[in-house]
């Protein structure tokens, strides 16, 4: 499939892919085998520019945008999507910060992380606030010129790694909803600490821990936005960043379409190559689809936001559910076709099938992102 | 601070075989890339640049091929590029290219710092970096695994960590100074989006020897003192015996047999 | 100047010749061979071609040197900590039978601050001579005063042949020496010989990535200079009998002149593994298929009192570190018994091994090259005979 993509989204595409094969490729299993950070990947990754891909061109970035942002999350997933991850997430940290930050606040946060000299990260998921993310607990009280936060926040990606934190927290309870506001919490801030690193079933090489506040004194100019927009902050990046997590799907689904479409060709059973058989080609036939599929939603999700489009929630949720559902039955088949080679670790097959699968739950659960697509139905209906 | 770094375009000789019919060497479809030990003494200059400003040049010489090599090394962020090509370079050993590149570093301007690969993976004789120094009448430090300090303020001076047998020695030069580099010095980094879109259309400055002030005596083949009288692939056939069964039975022949000849 | 040319009545249009190429530099058109701007002039197409259609033109020829002139064969005695390095009685042994061979007197070069108590030891392993510079300034080994007193006694005595270590010193002095001198080095050499008929030293390396061995000569030039690979030859015996004299070279200041200062030297910490010195080696390659097969081979050499050596593709799989290669990117061993589990025997391996006394192959493929260099074979899955080998060995002990 022909995306026409321009000389600069194609050179974006070759430098990640070359980031992928050449520099990720050969540690991918030993940092999913020790759940290791990949801190020199992406010291490496930040000399490449890539890291301001969708930021403007007067805060470092290279103004490629969500579809820059998309294209290098899914070649680095296409190798592996617990390294795209850490990147995705600082993406998922900053992207607030452009949306609502002041001019001061953007000036000061989002260089750095375009320079990768920093990394962002993204905390809204509480104990009691997953799917439900009105029903936050972490508080921020008024004291002077400060804010003082006091709560735990859960599964922060990139937690304890990165260096600016976007974090939600409730500042007037009587408000529900409009009671929840968003602010810059620096690591190093006193009295803001880490949880233990979770032992998760996939995305491995990324870190995922509690942030611990306990009366955390935050600057009133770290506040995002307006006091009570919290939830708005929220709810927009994600709908920004959604298309993300669909290219980091894409990129897993067509790693492991890549690796079983050579392994078809190479394991000879009954006298031939396994692809000569029409059961395989017909599975590799539907995987090549799908993929591509999820490819083409997702780009055109990402290429929406780009042009400014307002009414993005329905087209971000679409291109989650979709490339995400692809890529847990695409991996499912590439681990079927290689049978049991696809079941030992010796092959990325496993791994792929066991990262795909968190791509279906983070960032809105693809049962809340149904939510999503149906209630814009109704609404157009209406 | 002034730096140039050599770098060759070799071919990638992890994916180099043997035809064993023919005894010759596969080079179809084999890929041609810079040096993997000269990457790291690109990055080594470009981190130096970071820290102390100026500018870094990329020197290479070989056929007009090489401009790939160079354009990469653009695309990795050095400020400019020269390619010393020529018929009359071709055949050159160690002597005559160290004579021909140092000529090349001599028209390029002042230095501080020249900085090489710690040999090329297709030749391995480690010996075209000390040779320039030598030409240039320069010091030269070779296998660098550290840069310990850099004063620029005279009396200019670089302290650094060499890899040498059994650990590190640490040694003190001059500048400017010649430095080959090992591959525990850095990471180096890939191309990056804005020097790659530089190098696409940055011109690459191609000198031949009437470009140089040398003598022709001095270049290419006729100017190498070393020639290659045969080039082959060893043969190698002990006639060894092979034990008869299985392996249980292959496991005890051998067991006698070492057992009686006393080697264990 | 010098070029490859194509006397074309006579090719028969083969293409032997593109086959021939170590530089891709050849090609077909019109049915005949080009040579495009990558020719190196190396003339492998000219030993290939069948027909003797390609001729390698030298330029106009040019005085050579007064080769007569130049007489005995040279070996740099590198000291660490007080002691020849290990490979100097290696080149001693070397220098001595080319010196032999060709009956001239085989010269150790001794620099350092009053390193002479070594003489007697140098010659004792095959010297006729001592060359000896002594100087406080001479304690650590920097390449401009070694260079300069090298020079000098060079131009002083004319040497024919000069052999270093291809040690770190030795491959850093070396270089500096050639050039100063205009003279060839040849590197990391496997094999010395003399050239029956020019009396030429032929200078045999792996080339390529060790893909290949190329012999260099230095025809026109002298001295001839080399750096020789650790490992490679045998010392001769101790022979506290053998004769030789001392001859001190005078070290002028204008020799001392250094742009360089060593401040000090840190140990590398770490395993050790001495490789080098192991009279038994048990090495592991891909044959044997996983990380956990790898801890058969360990579990043999620790058996056998032995160190455990690897080739190139185990340590890419990440199965044992770096400092256990064998092979041409790695460390040439010679020890007396050497087995070989799940390696296949790539050119660039076997270049590290195949000076052991006695090779044992144990390999699925009875083909591969490995049984080439075979002492003893051994045919089957690698991993399975290692495991009956400790099981035979614990129980007979």
């Amino acid at each position: 499939m022909n995306y026409f993509l321009t000389a600069e989204q194609e050179l974006i595409q070759q430098i990640a892919r070359r980031f992928a094969r050449e520099r990720v490729a050969p540690v991918a299993a030993e940092l999913d085998e020790k759940g290791e950070f990949p801190r020199k990947l992406l010291d490496v990754l930040a000399k490449t520019d890539l890291c301001g891909v969708y930021l403007p061109e007067e805060y470092g970035g290279l103004g490629g945008g969500m579809f820059g942002f998309c294209l290098v999350v899914e070649e680095i997933s296409r190798v592996c999507s617990g390294v795209a991850i850490c990147y995705a997430a600082s993406g998922l940290g900053a992207i607030p910060i452009l949306l609502f930050g002041t001019g001061e606040q953007k000036r000061q946060y989002l260089p750095e992380v375009a320079a990768g000299k920093k990394l962002g990260a993204f905390a809204l998921t509480e104990a009691n606030a997953g799917s439900d993310s009105f029903a936050q607990e972490t508080t921020a009280v008024r004291d002077g010129g400060h804010y003082i936060l006091n709560g735990t926040k859960q599964w922060i990606t990139n937690g304890r790694e990165a260096d600016i934190y976007t974090v939600v927290a409730v500042t007037n309870k009587a408000k529900g909803a409009r009671g929840i506001s968003a602010f810059i919490v620096e690591k190093g801030t006193p009295g803001f600490s880490f949880g233990k690193k979770e032992n998760k079933m996939g995305i491995r090489a990324s870190s995922t821990t509690e942030l611990i506040f306990n009366n955390c004194r935050v600057p009133e100019g770290n506040l995002l936005a307006r006091e009570g927009m919290g939830l708005i902050v929220a709810l927009k990046t994600l709908d920004q960043s959604r298309p993300g997590v669909g290219a980091q799907a894409v990129g897993i689904a067509q790693g492991a379409l890549d690796l079983a479409l050579k392994f078809a060709r190479q394991r000879v059973q009954f006298g031939q190559p396994i692809i000569q058989f029409q059961a395989i080609q017909h599975m590799l036939a539907d995987m090549a689809t799908q993929t591509e599929a999820a490819r083409a939603l997702v780009y055109s999700a990402a290429r929406m936001i780009d042009a400014g489009a307002k009414e993005i929630s329905k087209s971000s949720a679409m291109a989650k559910v979709f490339a995400s559902d692809v890529a847990m039955r695409v991996t499912t088949d590439a681990v079927q076709i290689m049978g049991g080679a696809g079941y030992m670790k010796e092959y990325p097959a496993e791994k792929m099938m066991r990262d795909a699968k968190i791509t279906q739950i983070y960032e809105g659960t693809n049962q809340i992102q149904r939510n999503v697509i149906a209630s814009e139905l109704i609404k157009e209906r209406d | 601070m002034q730096i140039v770094v050599c770098i060759k375009q070799v071919p990638d000789t992890a994916e180099v075989k043997i035809d064993r019919k023919t005894n010759t060497l596969i080079r179809e479809g084999v890929p041609s890339i810079i040096n993997p030990f000269d990457l790291h003494a690109v990055e080594e200059a470009l981190l130096l640049r970071e820290r102390c400003g100026g500018a870094v040049t990329a020197l290479s010489m070989g056929p007009p091929q090489v401009e790939a090599a160079l354009r990469e090394a653009l695309s990795l962020g050095v400020d400019q590029a020269v390619l010393l090509s020529d018929r009359a370079f071709a055949g050159a050993d160690t002597l005559a290219t160290s004579y021909t590149l140092a000529a090349g570093i001599r028209k390029i301007g002042a230095f501080d710092l020249i900085l090489c690969g710690k040999q090329a993976i297709d030749g391995d004789t480690a010996q075209v970096g000390p040779e320039i120094a030598e030409w240039l009448d320069v010091p030269h430090l070779t296998y660098v695994s550290g840069i310990d300090e850099m004063i620029l303020a005279e009396p200019a001076r670089i302290t650094v960590s060499r890899l040498v047998e059994g650990g590190y020695e640490q040694v003190r030069s001059s500048l400017p100074s010649l430095l080959t580099v090992v591959r525990e010095l850095n990471e180096p980094r890939l191309p990056s989006f804005r020097a790659s879109l530089r190098a696409r259309t940055q011109a690459i400055t191609v000198w031949g020897a009437a470009d140089l002030d040398v003598d022709p005596e001095r270049l290419g083949i006729d100017g190498s003192p070393t020639g290659v009288s045969r080039v082959f692939v060893p043969e190698y056939d002990r006639q060894g015996q092979i034990f008869a069964g299985g392996p249980e039975d292959q496991a005890r022949a051998l067991v006698d047999l070492l057992r009686s000849t006393r080697l264990i | 100047m010098s070029q490859i040319k194509l006397v074309s009545d006579r090719c028969a249009g083969c293409g032997e010749c593109i086959a021939a190429c170590p530089y891709n530099a050849v090609a077909l058109e019109n049915g005949l061979p080009v040579f495009s701007g990558a020719c190196n002039l190396c003339g492998a197409c000219v030993e290939a071609c069948p027909s003797g259609a390609i001729e390698r033109l030298a330029a106009a020829g040019k005085p050579a040197v007064d080769k007569a002139s130049y007489r005995d064969i040279w070996v740099f005695a590198e000291t660490r900590d007080g002691q020849p390095a290990k490979v100097v009685l290696q080149l001693l042994a070397a220098g001595r039978s080319l010196a032999d061979q060709v009956g001239q007197q085989l010269c150790a070069v001794l620099i350092g601050d009053n390193p002479g108590g070594l003489a007697e030891l140098l010659i004792a392993h095959g010297a006729d001579r001592v060359l000896l510079a002594e100087h406080p300034a001479l304690a650590a080994c920097r390449d401009e005063p070694y260079t300069a007193v090298l020079a000098r006694a060079v131009n002083q005595y004319r040497p024919s042949i000069i052999l270093f270590g291809a040690t770190a010193a030795g491959r850093s002095l070396a270089p500096r020496l050639a050039a100063r001198l205009r003279t060839g080095l040849t590197a990391d050499c496997t094999g010395l010989e003399i050239d029956p008929v020019s009396g030429d030293l032929l200078q045999t390396r792996p080339a390529f990535g060790g893909n290949i061995m190329a012999a260099i000569v230095t025809p026109n030039h002298r001295p001839q200079l080399a750096t020789v690979r650790p490992g490679v030859f045998k010392p001769l015996q101790y022979d506290r009998s053998r004769q030789g004299e001392v001859t001190r070279l005078a070290v002028s200041n204008g020799l001392l002149a250094a742009r360089t200062e060593v401040l000090g030297f840190t140990a590398a910490g770490g395993e050790s593994v001495s490789l080098e010195d192991a009279t038994v080696i048990v090495a592991g390659g891909r044959g044997l298929g996983s990380a956990e097969n790898f801890e058969l081979v360990k579990e043999l050499a620790s058996l056998l009192g032995g160190a455990v050596g690897a080739s190139r593709a185990a340590v890419d799989e990440g199965w044992i570190s770096y400092a256990h290669q064998v092979g041409q990117t790695g460390k040439t061993v010679s020890p007396r018994l050497f087995i070989a589990c799940g390696i296949s025997g790539a050119i660039q391996h076997l270049v590290g091994m195949q000076g052991s006394e006695v090779i044992v192959a144990i390999n699925k493929n009875p083909d591969a090259p490995i049984f080439k260099v075979a002492t003893y074979g051994l045919v089957g899955d690698a991993a399975t005979i290692l495991k009956e080998l400790i099981a035979q060995l614990r129980s007979g002990s």
